[in-house]
């Protein structure tokens, strides 16, 4: 140590240097919170533009025919006036999402499980929880690509059951992902808490933990049913699509997103004002579900 | 203080009462006897040959510097430690002439006896009957009326049933800390184990439910043996009647909480108690 | 042997403040010393001044006592003393007691030194001055002891008041002598007994001292019975035939 550095503090303070040091500050501060604001504002138009078309469009030819009677083909030169409508469309999406929903989610919740309560830290564990990620990331196509190798081609035909298990295979990372997260906020001494009264394990996960993170668990599985709610690409592939309404899960199955993409690409005027009011559907469904979730994850916190 | 007016009178010659009740305190028979205990996280030894009786109905405090081995003796004695893989134990802890220690042991049976209550307040997400009425449904086939019972009985030791009869069926998560934590008491009472150890059990807790937790703990020692961990040297004077001082892994001292405080054998265990320690 | 050393505390102001108390009570130890040496003085001497002079200082020893005390409570309730501090403040507390007490006695002797010193002489006074000394060399010893943590010490000093008794004896027995030749002597003898009474009741509370000093150093109590010589309580008086 020389004799000169006796102190921090013993060196006065400039005061000029302080100064500008603060003006850069502040302009600093400042042009990131411009910036912030106009990339906001840059986001928000473009959604309010697409939410409002969908809205102008959509609702021009939503009526109740619309919800109550399927396709009725079309032909030019007759009047263009609407004819059919979604029905089929809105009842094959709700079963194969149900169907999705049902089969996913205990999947998902259990491998969720074991990741959070028995593998942590293990590299088994380790393993799956990358795999699940990649899964969660994965173009959905790929996962229709799959379901049309592994049901599509034995079974003979596009399936309604191939749409569903394709969905299924979109909901499981989605749960594990949000299962895992909400076990791994339990502090451990709550764990320790229940172990400690004498419990065997599985009691303490089905008795405390699921219950400590039931909402936030019960949010991911409903935007894991937002997100299949919407899905195009992998039904393509497995249920394909239909113009009547159809309960048979092993034969072709109508579904929204693909009425909405096969009506908007058939060129006639009416077709693509259904699918206009298709897109609105669907959109009001995910929203709907969104805001639910939001609503369940705050009632509990 | 009820217990130290037995004691006098019990002691004719002078105010005996401080040095009956530590005489006492050496004399009781051992609820737990932990003999040549060593400990280990992996390769880390945290435990160092270990030998202390925790004796019947009494109250033993367990202090020293962050990371001495206290509390992990303490989750020793309720093989907590078995949860986590990497972390053993060796030696004995004999309890009831059997070593608690030994693979053999069925652990939820060995945790119905040895009950713990934490740092922090650890309510289950459920009503307040529930949490009571959690554990003794692991353990025991009660009718509703004597599950009814049992639950008043445990919230009552726990000096907690008045500020919570009336409210049974909410959630435990609504409850203040101090009387979330009495709740998680009462809630290792209704198992009824013979031995309860605490954790650090006011260390997150303003001074009046800290008193009210001691007042508990004085209350609860006619009828358990308790251990208590606590940073806190004024609570281990006030509560225990044997101290134990750790210090890297190795128990220093073990006295009279009354010879402890003011006399100390060991100059380590003076160094940390006077506030000397580097 | 002064003790192991004991380090720094973490505080360093409790170190200070524990340093305050010890060298408030090497001043009260230094000035009751004193009060003894010069009360003797005064009475050997016949020096009514300086008696009248111990008789003032003695409120100076009283202040003393009361500032050590409310300091000691202070440390009590801001600190928590624990173990060896804990004792030293209780230590402190009795100890400044003791001193103030032994300001007393001194103060009591020198007014009575007055009374004495308009009364013809009795004897050499040799005993007193004897008698003072070696109180005062046990009250230094003792405050010492207490400075230096010096249990062995303590313990020495402790065992160390039977010459005191020894000296209080012999002035008893030749103040009932004077008083049995001849009774103008009377006056003079009981207010000299008194003051004899007083110095060996100093040398008791030096002893006093020594044990608590011993119980703040070691943590143990000496034995409760100490080695004792003073036989006057048993003393029978029988006029000449």
């Amino acid at each position: 140590m020389s004799t000169t550095t006796l102190s921090p503090l013993s060196k006065a303070r400039n005061e000029s240097a302080a100064r500008s040091l603060g003006r850069r500050r502040k302009f600093v501060d400042s042009a990131v919170k411009w910036l912030c604001l106009a990339a906001t504002v840059a986001g928000l138009f473009f959604l309010a533009s697409i939410m409002g078309t969908l809205l102008w469009r959509g609702l021009e030819s939503l009526s109740l025919n619309t919800l109550l009677t399927e396709f009725k083909p079309t032909s030019y030169g007759e009047d263009t006036a609407q004819a059919g409508g979604l029905r089929h469309a809105i009842i094959g999406s709700l079963i194969q999402t149900a169907i999705g929903t049902v089969i996913g989610t205990p999947i998902g919740l259990l491998v969720g499980t074991y990741l959070a309560e028995y593998a942590r830290g293990s590299a088994f564990g380790n393993a799956v929880r990358f795999v699940s990620d990649v899964l969660l990331s994965a173009p959905s196509i790929l996962i229709g690509l799959f379901i049309y190798q592994l049901v599509v081609l034995p079974m003979g035909g596009f399936s309604g059951i191939a749409g569903a298990l394709a969905l299924a295979i979109i909901v499981i990372p989605v749960v594990v992902r949000t299962t895992e997260d909400m076990l791994q906020l339990i502090p451990n001494t709550l764990r320790e808490a229940v172990i400690g009264l004498g419990a065997p394990k599985w009691k303490m996960i089905t008795l405390v933990c699921y219950k400590a993170a039931a909402s936030g668990i019960l949010t991911g599985i409903l935007l894991a049913v937002a997100r299949i709610a919407g899905e195009t690409a992998p039904l393509l592939l497995t249920s394909f699509g239909n113009n009547v309404t159809s309960l048979d899960l092993s034969s072709a199955m109508a579904s929204l997103p693909i009425a909405i993409y096969q009506q908007a690409n058939s060129g006639f005027p009416d077709l693509i004002r259904i699918a206009w009011s298709g897109a609105l559907l669907v959109t009001l469904g995910v929203l709907a579900i969104n805001i639910i979730a939001r609503a369940v994850l705050r009632g509990r916190h | 203080m009820g217990s130290m007016t037995e004691q006098t009178t019990a002691s004719p010659a002078g105010f005996g009462g401080m040095q009956a009740r530590s005489a006492e305190a050496l004399n009781t028979q051992a609820r737990i006897s932990v003999r040549n205990l060593d400990f280990f996280y992996g390769t880390n030894k945290a435990l160092k040959s270990i030998n202390l009786d925790l004796p019947d109905r009494q109250v033993t405090g367990m202090i020293g510097p962050s990371g001495c081995g206290k509390s992990t003796l303490l989750r020793v004695l309720n093989r907590m430690y078995s949860l986590y893989p990497g972390q053993r134990a060796e030696g004995e802890v004999l309890m009831d002439g059997r070593n608690m220690i030994d693979a053999s042991v069925d652990l939820n049976e060995l945790r119905s006896k040895v009950g713990m209550v934490f740092q922090k307040p650890t309510p289950f997400p459920m009503t307040i009957y529930d949490n009571i009425a959690f554990g003794i449904k692991l353990h025991e086939k009660l009718a509703k009326s004597e599950l009814d019972d049992r639950v008043e009985w445990a919230l009552s030791r726990a000096a907690i049933w008045g500020e919570v009869k009336d409210r049974l069926q909410s959630s435990a998560m609504g409850l203040s800390g101090g009387q979330q934590q009495r709740l998680c008491i009462a809630r290792s009472i209704a198992v009824r184990p013979e031995v309860m150890l605490f954790d650090e059990p006011t260390s997150a807790l303003d001074p009046i439910s800290t008193l009210k937790i001691e007042e508990l703990i004085d209350e609860l020692k006619r009828d358990f043996t308790i251990c208590i961990v606590t940073h806190n040297m004024q609570q281990a004077a006030r509560c225990a009647d044997q101290v134990a001082f750790f210090y890297l892994g190795e128990l220093v001292e073990v006295a009279p909480a009354a010879q402890l405080f003011t006399a100390p054998r060991e100059k380590r265990t003076q160094e940390y108690i006077t506030g000397r320690f580097g | 042997m002064p003790m192991e050393t004991q380090s720094e505390h973490i505080v360093r102001s409790y170190d200070e403040q524990l340093r305050k108390v010890r060298d408030m009570l090497a001043r009260m130890g230094g000035l009751a010393e004193r009060q003894v040496n010069d009360a003797t003085v005064a009475l050997v001497r016949r020096d009514a001044t300086l008696a009248a002079e111990v008789i003032g200082r003695d409120a100076a020893l009283d202040q003393l006592e009361r500032e050590v005390e409310s300091f000691c409570i202070r440390i009590l309730a801001t600190r928590q003393p624990m173990a060896i501090d804990l004792r030293f403040i209780v230590t402190a507390m009795k100890v400044a007691h003791n001193l103030e007490r032994i300001g007393d006695y001194a103060r009591n002797a020198a007014k009575r030194s007055i009374v004495v010193a308009q009364q013809p002489t009795l004897g050499s006074l040799n005993g007193f001055s004897r008698m003072a000394r070696l109180v005062q060399e046990n009250l230094k010893a003792a405050i010492d002891a207490l400075v230096n943590d010096d249990a062995e010490a303590a313990a020495r000093v402790w065992g160390n008041d039977e010459p005191v008794d020894d000296v209080y004896n012999g002035i008893f027995r030749e103040m009932l002598t004077f008083m049995m030749e001849d009774p103008r002597n009377i006056t003079a003898a009981t207010h000299l007994l008194f003051i004899a009474k007083n110095l060996e009741r100093i040398g008791d509370h030096a002893t006093n001292i020594a044990e608590t000093v011993h119980y703040a150093v070691r943590g143990d109590s000496l034995p409760d019975e100490r080695p004792k010589a003073d036989s006057s309580a048993y003393a029978v008086v029988r006029p000449p035939e």
